[in-house]
């Protein structure tokens, strides 16, 4: 099987190759047999690598421990659940794994497009194929996964090498959520190609500019969902199973999966401008660039280790053929820009900064600043080196600093947008508009006030949460009482109604709602306390109206691990509540190796989150960290519902007709259609 | 041409007040990264900095006292004394042998005092440098964060 998956990679690579050549034959000759084959060779290469992919599955399934990357991270005891997300576990894996769901994308474009868009899609065809032969390259000659173990004999020849068992999967990995975090971000870091290689193709192509926006909006939707959905499972993983309290710690590999996220939601609201009024073409056309090249450099740095994370330690030699890769995106990039600029000439011009227009370009501005900050806070060690020769790294303070006001800013944009108008909004409609909006953020924020959630930020936050809230519920009201009189349903189902009218606009208001729901969320990081103690049976400690008591410990041995328990009982307000289950996992398979299992307690007011941190050095006594996390779960919460309006906004817009003359007695359509004129007409406005 | 300067305007506004908050940023929370051979030789306010040094546990230096562990540090050659002190238990990969990265400032009596600890154990197979979230792919623990 090991043979069958390298020689199907190396096979994967020569169709990519061919794609390439022969699709830049094909572009010049425009002939359409070598279209065709072109087009052809793209799905054979996708295919082969779907093979590829299985093969080094099945030698994860078959215990094949002749595999030095299944010895690596697996072992006979893994559940079948974790042998699916070992593929990903290490270097060679994912980076397979890259090019497996990269393939699912170019499979479905070509299929999708096979008979339609005859002129752009085989420029399409060779971006495509340019991204896959890079992936392929490294599959194939930098870090393959079918590598097999081997000893090299008295005689200096290669005998085979079967190991009994695998080192196992590492513990940290071993969680539900591991299973389905990483297919999401590499879905989006992927996804993302399509809208690149539409954009560099539509250019290379001089392909009308609304076109392209409009063939790629959902795909790029769809990366954007997956995108939104790995960072959101990340941060939960991390909070449930890291066990330091927190969901997000600013880390280079969180903030690499960060940053096209948010270039990409700029291009997602920056890409209106383009539709509805001409604009912003040269910047969309560089934000999607700059979406991809984010992408690229986020596996890269995951990949290679240059700015070592909290938790990497290992470097390799993979950085600089990305480096590679990237120059050479920016290269063809400019190039394609330089020599075609001229077809993106804008239509109109900004009028007002009260406007619609306006919000846009602050928000984009905003999200190219966060980018900007996370990018250079990310990299500072790496450029901080290059220029002074001193490797300086900044913190979570960095970060916080600048994307607090940020995101704030940006929330607050969420709610003015809508209630601008196109072009120039007047002071009688702002009044009108705004009236009731500010009154619902007064109101939050004398609650939260109230409640005791007392600080700047944090007050400021849910100030605008609830003013963005209203706005957002203004904008379902008002469309929803206007089908209600017209149609006579009740507001509910009119509400319904219009959403599907509009799939796009009321599916971003959706999203825009669950980020009004994690922002409420994210307030409540201001206020998390902790207590830690070692304790000995019966020992207890308080945290907010909660007491905490050591009841006792056991060990609880599973077939792949063996968990030391601790048994904590939970007073709510000295009344009994509940027992909690901190764990300590010790893992087979490699040495020493352990994780922690956080008891999480989750309330939508607060998460009581008990960690089982070790063994007091001194007196063995188990230590025990507890945490307090205010409204934690409404991050949770939101991420549903961005992904809920996503789905909303990828379904097609209903139709509606409009009946306009009634007759008393309807008369025979096909004697006299005249009299029954049947108006289609699409209510739309984003 | 109004609208563009009041554009203008609000852009280097926000832009500047961004600029501000980043270099605020900076100086709270700049750490240096040295080796312990650079360390040695850094002099005046440069030593003062709040750095982080990796190297590996010597053998049999581990230490245990009320509130503190103390133990060396070696890098190429090189040896620090280092005093951890913080509330959190040391990760279980922390032992003789295991790579440790430690970050805090130098104390004054020569030793280093670190506020955070993380050590990975000295495999035998080569492990995958992190696969997509921070600890992944590594067998790594933090002290504490």
């Amino acid at each position: 099987m090991d043979v069958f998956g390298s020689f199907a990679l190396l096979l994967a690579f020569v169709c990519a190759v061919y794609a390439l050549v022969g699709g830049i034959a094909a572009i010049l000759t425009r002939h359409p047999l070598l279209i065709k084959s072109t087009r052809q060779a793209g799905m054979a290469t996708c295919i082969l690598i779907f093979l590829a992919t299985f093969s080094l599955e099945y030698l994860f399934f078959s215990d094949n421990f002749a595999s030095a990357y299944v010895v690596s991270h697996s072992n006979r005891d893994l559940s079948t659940f974790y042998k699916v997300a070992a593929l990903w576990s290490g270097q060679e894996g994912s980076l397979l794994f890259w090019s497996f769901l990269l393939s699912i994308y170019v499979l479905s474009v070509l299929v999708v497009y096979r008979n339609k868009n005859g002129e752009l899609m085989p420029y399409v065809g060779v971006v495509l194929a340019g991204v896959q032969i890079f992936f392929l390259a490294l599959n194939n000659f930098v870090a393959s996964p079918f590598k097999m173990l081997g000893n090299v004999s008295a005689s200096g020849a290669v005998e085979p090498f079967v190991r009994m068992d695998g080192n196992g999967l590492n513990p940290l990995l071993q969680y539900p959520e591991m299973v389905i975090h990483p297919p999401n971000l590499y879905s989006g870091y992927t996804g993302f190609t399509i809208p690149f290689a539409f954009a560099l193709a539509a250019l290379l192509a001089r392909y009308p500019g609304e076109k392209w926006i409009h063939l790629t909006r959902k795909w790029t939707m769809i990366a954007w969902c997956f995108q939104s959905c790995g960072i959101l499972l990340g941060a939960h993983w991390a909070y449930a199973v890291l066990g330091w309290g927190g969901y997000w710690g600013w880390d280079p590999v969180e903030n690499a999966s960060l940053l096209p996220w948010l270039t990409g939601t700029a291009f997602l609201h920056s890409v209106m401008m383009q539709e509805k009024r001409g604009m912003m073409k040269v910047w969309n056309v560089w934000l999607v660039f700059t979406t991809f090249l984010l992408c690229i450099l986020g596996t890269f740095l995951t990949r290679s280790g240059i700015v070592s994370s909290v938790h990497a330690f290992a470097q390799s030699s993979i950085g600089s053929w990305f480096v590679g890769f990237l120059c050479l995106i920016m290269v063809v990039c400019l190039t394609a820009y330089i020599k075609n600029r001229d077809y993106l000439k804008s239509e109109n011009r900004l009028d007002s900064v009260v406007s619609r227009e306006s919000s846009f370009l602050f928000n984009n501005l905003l999200f190219l600043v966060a980018c900007i900050a996370v990018l250079s806070g990310t990299l500072f060690p790496v450029f901080s080196e290059w220029f002074t020769g001193n490797r300086i790294s900044v913190g979570p303070p960095f970060f916080n600093k600048i994307m607090i006001p940020i995101g704030l800013a940006l929330l607050f944009l969420t709610g003015v947008g809508p209630l601008l108008a196109w072009g120039r909004t007047s002071k009688e409609s702002m009044k009108r508009n705004f009236g009731w909006p500010l009154l619902a953020g007064i109101v939050a924020a004398v609650v939260s006030f109230a409640v005791g959630y007392r600080n700047v930020f944090s007050t400021l936050c849910l100030f605008l949460c609830g003013f963005v809230g209203w706005t957002i519920f203004l904008e379902f009201y008002r469309g929803a009482r206007v089908i209600a009189a017209r149609s006579g349903m009740n507001l509910l189902f009119s509400a319904q109604e219009l959403a599907m009218r509009n799939t796009r606009r009321y599916g971003g208001y959706v999203v825009h709602f669950g980020m009004v729901l994690i922002f409420i969320g994210l307030a409540g990081a201001a206020f998390n306390i902790d207590v830690q103690k070692t304790m000995n049976f019966g020992d207890s400690m308080k945290l907010g109206p909660y007491t905490l008591i050591l009841q006792s410990a056991d060990t609880k041995a599973d077939k792949n691990y063996t968990a030391q328990r601790m048994i904590v009982e939970v007073l709510k307000d000295n009344q009994q509540s509940m027992l909690l289950y901190p764990e300590k996992r010790l893992f087979q398979g490699r040495d020493q190796s352990s994780g922690t299992m956080v008891a999480i307690y989750s309330t939508l007011r607060e998460d009581l989150y008990v960690v089982f941190a070790g063994q007091d050095q001194d007196t063995n006594l188990p230590v025990v960290h507890a945490f307090l996390n205010p409204l934690v779960k409404w991050i949770w919460f939101g991420g549903v519902w961005v992904v809920l309006g996503t789905l909303l906004a990828l379904v097609p817009s209903r139709k509606v007709s409009l009946v306009l003359a009634h007759s008393t007695e309807p008369a025979p359509a096909t004697v006299v259609p005249a009299l029954n004129p049947t108006v289609t007409l699409q209510e739309g406005h984003d | 041409m109004q609208s563009r300067a009041k554009f203008a305007v609000g852009i280097t506004v926000i832009v500047v007040c961004l600029s501000f908050l980043a270099w605020l940023g900076y100086s709270d929370s700049k750490t240096y990264y040295h080796t312990i051979a650079e360390y040695q030789s850094l002099q005046g306010s440069a030593r003062s900095h709040r750095m982080r040094l990796a190297g590996t546990v010597a053998s049999g230096s581990i230490r245990h006292s009320p509130g503190r562990v103390d133990f060396v540090l070696e890098e190429q050659g090189k040896t620090l004394p280092i005093s951890y002190i913080g509330s959190d238990p040391l990760p279980d990969t922390f032992v003789d042998k295991s790579q440790a990265l430690v970050e805090g400032r130098p104390g004054t009596d020569g030793r280093f005092v670190a506020e955070h600890v993380q050590a990975k154990c000295a495999s035998k197979y080569e492990t995958a440098p992190g696969s997509d979230k921070p600890a992944a792919g590594s067998p790594t623990q933090q002290s504490s964060m």
